[in-house]
């Protein structure tokens, strides 16, 4: 009994118990059905041991979704314990841990899965490649990220979760305050969903160097292309901070080292400068995708070109080298003296000029252009004006003698949520009403699509606006309640109404697929938006080997799709050849059951089960270098017999 | 033959050793905590700036470009890191 005494929760609460009753029946259920129609098989051979970047893609996707349907539950909670004062819904524990992994989902289990998304299923496809550089590689990123966030999801129904902040900060984070193993849930989660992300950000700047179609310069690739190349430039940069702090900081708990605790040398201060180090180019990397997709769309529905394609590319380029010299600004108040202050101040100011240029570019690009209100082009438009907001309060921040009024409110709170919203998520839902024909061979209903945008618009406005008000009054960030007499509960009861109408704008998402699925017609084309990138270029459903005549792009623009159906300029030259592709493998899925268990063990200080799993990873790699896999061929009949196939359906 | 002898590996060769050389003094000879440090600083650079280009094949292929100037980028981004902690946590604290 005592072995299993660890796994209990330390603070429980009868919503964790109906948690807890309610994954163990979704689980069986889940294994019932997939036995029952025998997927067992299907979903190894098809879907587990993929390497196809498009089918990647999808499960990136799928596990967003899910993440964004976890850490909007979390919001609810934690805007409702709000909405009246001295509210006993949560009491201060559990508002602790919801926000915790409220942040850490939302960040890194909900936005980054959505950027690689798009990374996994456009960057290949704009630039004319069949795969990724390492096609298997690629399948382990996933997995890693896959068994890090159900590491972390575990959190809450064995051995707690952490509470100590998505920043979690020391001395906090330290087993002297910290003493479940929740933070070390945070710690090791965390390093090994980090591990896959840095293998993505390799992965995708090796394939957008190497892997271009004849003829694409870098001065034509895709804005999307450009802004996953400049993303993952800092992936590779910045993460490796991250990996390092997060090792220490598990040290410290775990082996009782000193790097972060308070005493023998140990400095906590550092733990919060790593963070950011690490924190704010993160900033970057999920929001210069977000502008690829928004450039790429704002030019397909002005019908015109990208306004300033090179100003747009340099401005991410000075982006990718300041994204690395703002950090203090996330900690102004900690201490160090004026002159550093100031620095760091200029420098955040600074940053916001190239991404002003970015703003003026989609706006001159409207300008003059023929503008059509579809789904993804409303919520671009609805995207500038409120992440401007977001970016002049971001400003107002920056300034640090001001910010010592403002930090820690709640004043910040609504800041980065305006930047991180309108910027990231309306990015992403754009991109996937966008893409969605060219994945699943149909569209999304407009009708739903729009109305979906402006209750979110208003869900938003209503939930954050409050927020700036009540932070500038005082109420302090992750206060989890206060008395009537503060004045902050009329506001904060907006507040939760804006909540409530956002998760209304998430279920009409939902509805809106399940009722497309349902009643949209599926002879749609493969270009049913008349748009312009070489994603387009290529049927849908997207075979698996991507274009059967490798395009090349030497007499062709950026937008060499635009140019084929506008200009007749040829792309497909040739003839149709035998095509290698890479083998399945399932491998990798080996080795990331070897990381969840390795991370599970270590979470719990149990050596011996740690050791298997570390053996397990070992095995794999070892296996790995021993390996001869040179893919194999597609023969050029089956390849012509299947383009016969999509020109006697029409495609095309 | 003359054209297959490796000159510059060679000659990389025995840089490196002479680089090394020099580092080792800073312990077998009493320079001062300064001196040693600039020595040590500027002999570890030399010696990478090397490596890469001799034995890592760094500047040998169509895409030298865009090797050096990740290297360039990545060398910016750790001392703007390194000299921006100090910063805080020590000189302006
Ligand atoms: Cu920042």
């Amino acid at each position: 009994m005592e072995f299993f005494e660890r796994f209990m929760i330390p603070h429980p609460s009868f919503l964790i118990y109906v948690s807890m009753v309610l994954i163990v029946l979704v689980s069986v259920a889940l294994v019932a059905v997939i036995t029952y129609f025998k997927l067992w098989g299907y979903l190894w051979r098809e879907w587990i041991t993929t390497v196809d970047h498009k089918k990647i893609g999808i499960m990136y996707l799928l596990m967003a979704l899910l993440m964004l349907f976890r850490g909007g539950v979390d919001a609810i909670m934690l805007r409702y314990q709000l909405s009246m004062p001295e509210n006993t819904f949560l009491d201060a524990q559990h508002y602790n841990e919801v926000f915790t992994t409220h942040g850490v989902v939302m960040i890194l289990f909900m936005a980054m899965p959505f950027i690689t998304f798009f990374f996994n299923y456009l960057v290949p496809l704009q630039i004319g490649a069949r795969d990724v550089a390492f096609p298997r590689l690629n399948n382990l990123s996933f997995w890693l990220f896959f068994m890090g966030a159900m590491l972390f999801n575990l959190s809450f129904v064995v051995g707690g979760s952490p509470d100590a902040g998505w920043t979690s900060y020391f001395p906090l984070a330290d087993n002297e305050f910290s003493t479940s193993v929740g933070t070390n849930y945070y710690m090791i989660a965390i390093q090994i969903a980090g591990i896959g992300t840095l293998m993505t950000g390799i992965n995708f700047i090796t394939t957008i160097m190497k892997m271009r179609a004849p003829g694409m310069t870098l001065f034509k690739m895709p804005m999307f292309t450009w802004s996953a190349l400049i993303a993952n430039l800092i992936i590779v940069f910045a993460f490796p901070v991250l990996t390092v702090a997060l090792a220490m900081g598990t040290m410290d708990r775990l082996f009782d080292t000193k790097f972060f605790a308070i005493g023998n040398g140990g400095m906590d201060m550092l733990w919060a400068n790593l963070f950011w180090v690490w924190g704010h180019p993160e900033v970057y990397i999920l929001i210069l995708p977000a502008f690829g997709i928004f450039s790429e769309v704002i030019s397909t529905f002005a019908r015109r070109n990208l306004y300033g394609y090179k100003s747009m590319v340099w401005s991410m380029i000075v982006i990718s080298v300041f994204a690395f010299t703002v950090w203090t600004h996330h900690f102004f108040t900690m201490g160090q003296g004026a002159f550093t202050n100031s620095i760091f101040s200029i420098t955040t100011m600074a940053i916001a000029v190239p991404t002003g240029v970015k703003i003026f570019n989609w706006l001159f690009t409207l300008y003059k252009g023929k503008i059509e209100f579809t789904t993804p082009m409303l919520y671009a438009v609805h995207f500038i004006p409120l992440f401007t907001l977001g970016g002049v309060t971001g400003v107002m921040l920056a300034m640090s003698a001001a910010d010592y009024q403002y930090h820690n409110t709640m004043f910040l709170v609504a800041h980065f949520h305006n930047v991180i919203i309108p910027g990231v998520v309306y990015a992403m839902l754009a991109g996937f009403t966008f893409y969605w024909p060219k994945m699943f061979g149909f569209m999304l209903n407009e009708k739903i699509g729009k109305a979906t945008v402006w209750v979110m618009s208003t869900g938003f406005l209503l939930a954050f606006m409050p927020m700036y008000i009540t932070g500038l009054d005082g109420q302090a960030r992750r206060m989890y309640t206060y008395s009537e007499s503060t004045g902050f509960s009329t506001l904060n009861m907006v507040s939760f109404v804006g909540a409530g109408i956002m998760a209304v704008s998430f279920i009409m998402l939902v509805w809106n697929i399940w009722y497309s699925f349902k009643n949209s017609p599926r002879n749609i084309g493969s270009d049913p938006w008349d748009a312009r990138g070489l994603e387009w270029a290529t049927h849908t459903p997207i075979p698996a080997y991507n274009f059967a005549i490798t395009p090349d792009v030497t007499d062709s623009t950026s937008e060499a799709f635009w140019d084929m159906k506008k200009k007749g300029t040829q792309i497909f030259k040739g003839e149709i050849k035998k095509i290698h592709m890479p083998n399945y493998s399932g491998v990798p899925f080996i080795m990331s059951c070897g990381f969840f268990l390795l991370g599970f063990s270590l979470i719990f200080s149990m050596w011996i089960p740690a050791i298997v799993g570390l053996i397990v990873i070992l095995a794999g790699m070892a296996h790995r270098s021993f390996e001869k896999d040179h893919g194999y061929y597609i023969p050029e009949e089956d390849v012509k017999a299947t383009e016969k196939q999509y020109e006697k359906r029409g495609a095309k | 033959m003359a054209k297959y002898f490796p000159l510059g590996q060679v000659m990389g060769f025995v840089f490196s050793l002479i680089l090394t050389g020099l580092a080792l003094l800073v312990h077998f000879t009493d320079m001062s905590m300064k001196t040693g440090m600039i020595v040590l600083l500027v002999t570890a650079f030399l010696q990478a700036g090397l490596q890469f280009a001799i034995f890592m094949h760094a500047g040998e292929t169509k895409d030298k470009w865009s090797i050096y100037s990740n290297i360039v980028y990545g060398f910016a981004m750790v001392i703007i890191t390194i000299l921006g902690t100090l910063l805080i946590l020590l000189w302006d604290m």
